[in-house]
């Protein structure tokens, strides 16, 4: 469970964050959405102790996230940023074992390099293991990425904005593996443990509709809406989310959102 | 693989030293060898230091041009002589204790590059264009400072000056040595320690923090390194801009990764090679005494512009 009590931060004087409070239950895909600006990618900094807010708390497991040593948070939350830097000659398998480094601080046992391998598996980088990260496709390369984070062993996967200038098959095939991952979740009921919680900033509403069960709406540092899709996901709060007259059609057994 | 390469650049170490101890050896032997014992040691210490300090400083910055020569340490030296020679005097300053005035000037050196490094990444980590320009005025700052304070001084302060502030091989005191050597062994030792957070250090700012390395304070202890393996080398024989430069590109150009725990070895190992080779051709091969800081200086200075005219800055 991640609790977020009154979380307000501002960054040079201007209120990034406004007074958000919302609880995350473990298990399945929450979509962070809003307009540019909104403050989504902040909000995963700080769910991940990377920023201090002016005021309120984020509480993971019911302890305070700035209390949580660096290294004991990096167990529970992994992050994956916008656009991660790489390192020249840095191989697809080194990348992805960094990812173990909460868990042995440079000294890897076997599990972690089991752990690597179980990575490399079920993201199919197990042929490009030896390929430098930087020959990749970008597709490749988000997909070694998110291994990283996997690799990682948290509870919770935090993404910022993972399909960004990926094609559609990319797209669907990250977004599949995430989906394995964190099966979906009804309502607060908790998660199997060996389960994980995926919570991603997305701009695609398309794909945020397909693939998230539970949906943070942000506006301007504020909290609009956050729920279950189905029950939080309307035409009109899209519209003012956006500020553009948007619609929810209904096709086959899933919905389409398109320009009213 | 990578160890295998490493062992090789050791290899080739140490049969630069054989060839610079052994090559046109007379009589009286013992003697020539403990003089060029001597002068070897300056050249290894210096050669690794400067090698090892390159390779943390680019981690730490984030930029495998910047080198501490670059952003202004050579300047800082320059600076920190002159200001020692305007206060003392050159009766004073040619009769300070060696061994004190070493590791005063170490120390000084040690605080003031962690003031002026401290402060270019605070400011300027993830802005490598600003942190770079900041570099370079506060070099052409120091610089002018020296040399204002250097019109000031009388010929003979000034060729004292001038003897310790270019980089020479010759007359290195053997106290020094003997306290760089103490110096670059402890450094040595835990720039090893923390290898593994700076191969996690490479992969930025937020990601090192999320992996739950403290980046921060990595950052601090990287720069304390730096200071102290580069105070140590430019106070036993002057500023060397460049050749750090040069060792730890041929070092990331030798290794198949950019694992920091064969990373700063070979950077030590190259660095050193470097140094004992150039002063063996030019000592032994040529007959010259002197030339070898320009001439590294030079080849260092053309691999920088190959570099940055090469590809974009990483």
């Amino acid at each position: 469970m991640i609790d977020i009590d009154h979380l307000t931060l501002e960054r040079d004087g201007r209120v990034i964050l406004d007074d958000i409070s919302l609880r995350l239950p473990r298990g399945g895909i929450t979509a962070i959405i809003g307009p540019n600006g909104a403050g989504k990618s902040t909000l995963l900094h700080c769910l991940a102790g990377l920023l201090a807010p002016r005021s309120g708390r984020v509480r993971v497991l019911g302890r305070d996230i700035h209390h949580i040593p660096a290294r004991e948070r990096a167990r529970l939350l992994a992050l994956l940023t916008q656009s991660p830097g790489t390192v020249p000659r840095l191989s697809v398998r080194d990348l992805v074992a960094f990812g173990r480094w909460p868990h042995h601080r440079g000294r890897p046992g076997p599990t972690d390099h089991a752990l690597v391998a179980q990575a490399l598996e079920r993201f199919a980088l197990t042929p490009l293991a030896a390929r430098d990260v930087e020959t990749l496709s970008g597709g490749q390369k988000q997909r070694a990425f998110v291994a990283m984070a996997y690799a990682q062993s948290t509870p919770w996967m935090l993404l910022d904005e993972p399909l960004s200038a990926l094609d559609p098959k990319y797209i669907r095939d990250i977004m599949d593996r995430l989906r394995d991952l964190a099966p979906p979740r009804h309502g607060l009921t908790e998660a199997p443990a060996a389960s994980r919680s995926v919570l991603l900033v997305l701009h695609d509403l398309q794909i945020a509709w397909r693939y998230a069960d539970w949906f943070v709406c942000l506006k301007d540092g504020k909290l609009l809406a956050h729920g279950p899709r189905d029950t939080t996901v309307t035409a009109d709060l899209l519209s003012a989310l956006y500020d553009t007259p948007l619609r929810l059609e209904r096709v086959s057994d899933s919905s389409v959102i398109l320009p009213a | 693989m990578a160890e295998r390469r490493l062992i090789w650049l050791a290899g080739g170490l140490a049969l630069a030293i054989a060839l610079f101890l052994l090559w046109n050896l007379r009589a009286p032997m013992g003697f020539i060898l403990s003089l060029r014992a001597e002068k070897l040691a300056a050249l290894v210490l210096v050669g690794a230091a400067t090698g090892v300090a390159t390779v943390i400083f680019q981690t730490i910055a984030a930029n495998r041009l910047l080198t501490p020569g670059i952003v202004g340490f050579d300047a800082l030296f320059v600076f920190l002589q002159t200001a020692l020679l305007v206060a003392l005097g050159s009766a004073g300053f040619a009769a300070l204790p060696t061994l004190p005035t070493f590791v005063l000037e170490t120390l000084c050196l040690i605080g003031a590059a962690m003031a002026l490094f401290g402060l270019l990444l605070r400011k300027g980590a993830e802005d490598i264009i600003r942190m770079i320009l900041t570099g370079v005025i506060l070099g052409v700052l120091l610089r002018g400072l020296a040399s204002f304070a250097q019109r000031l001084l009388d010929p003979s302060e000034f060729a004292v000056l001038q003897q310790a502030s270019i980089a020479s091989f010759n007359a290195v005191p053997r106290d020094q040595l003997a306290i760089a050597a103490l110096t670059l062994s402890a450094a040595l030792g835990v720039a090893w320690r923390l290898a593994p957070g700076f191969d996690v250090a490479q992969l930025g700012r937020i990601k090192a923090r999320s992996l739950g390395l403290d980046h921060d304070r990595l950052v601090l202890g990287g720069l304390a390194l730096v200071a102290a393996l580069v105070a140590v080398s430019t106070a036993l024989v002057g500023p060397v801009t460049f050749l750090g430069l040069l060792a730890a590109s041929l070092a990331r150009a030798a290794l198949p990764d950019s694992r920091h725990a064969l990373l700063i070895p070979a950077a030590a190992l190259i660095g050193a090679t470097i140094l004992v080779v150039g002063q063996t051709l030019f000592e032994r091969v040529l007959g010259l005494q002197s030339a070898l800081g320009m001439v590294v200086e030079f080849l260092g200075g053309l691999l920088f512009l190959v570099l940055v005219l090469r590809k974009p800055v990483p």
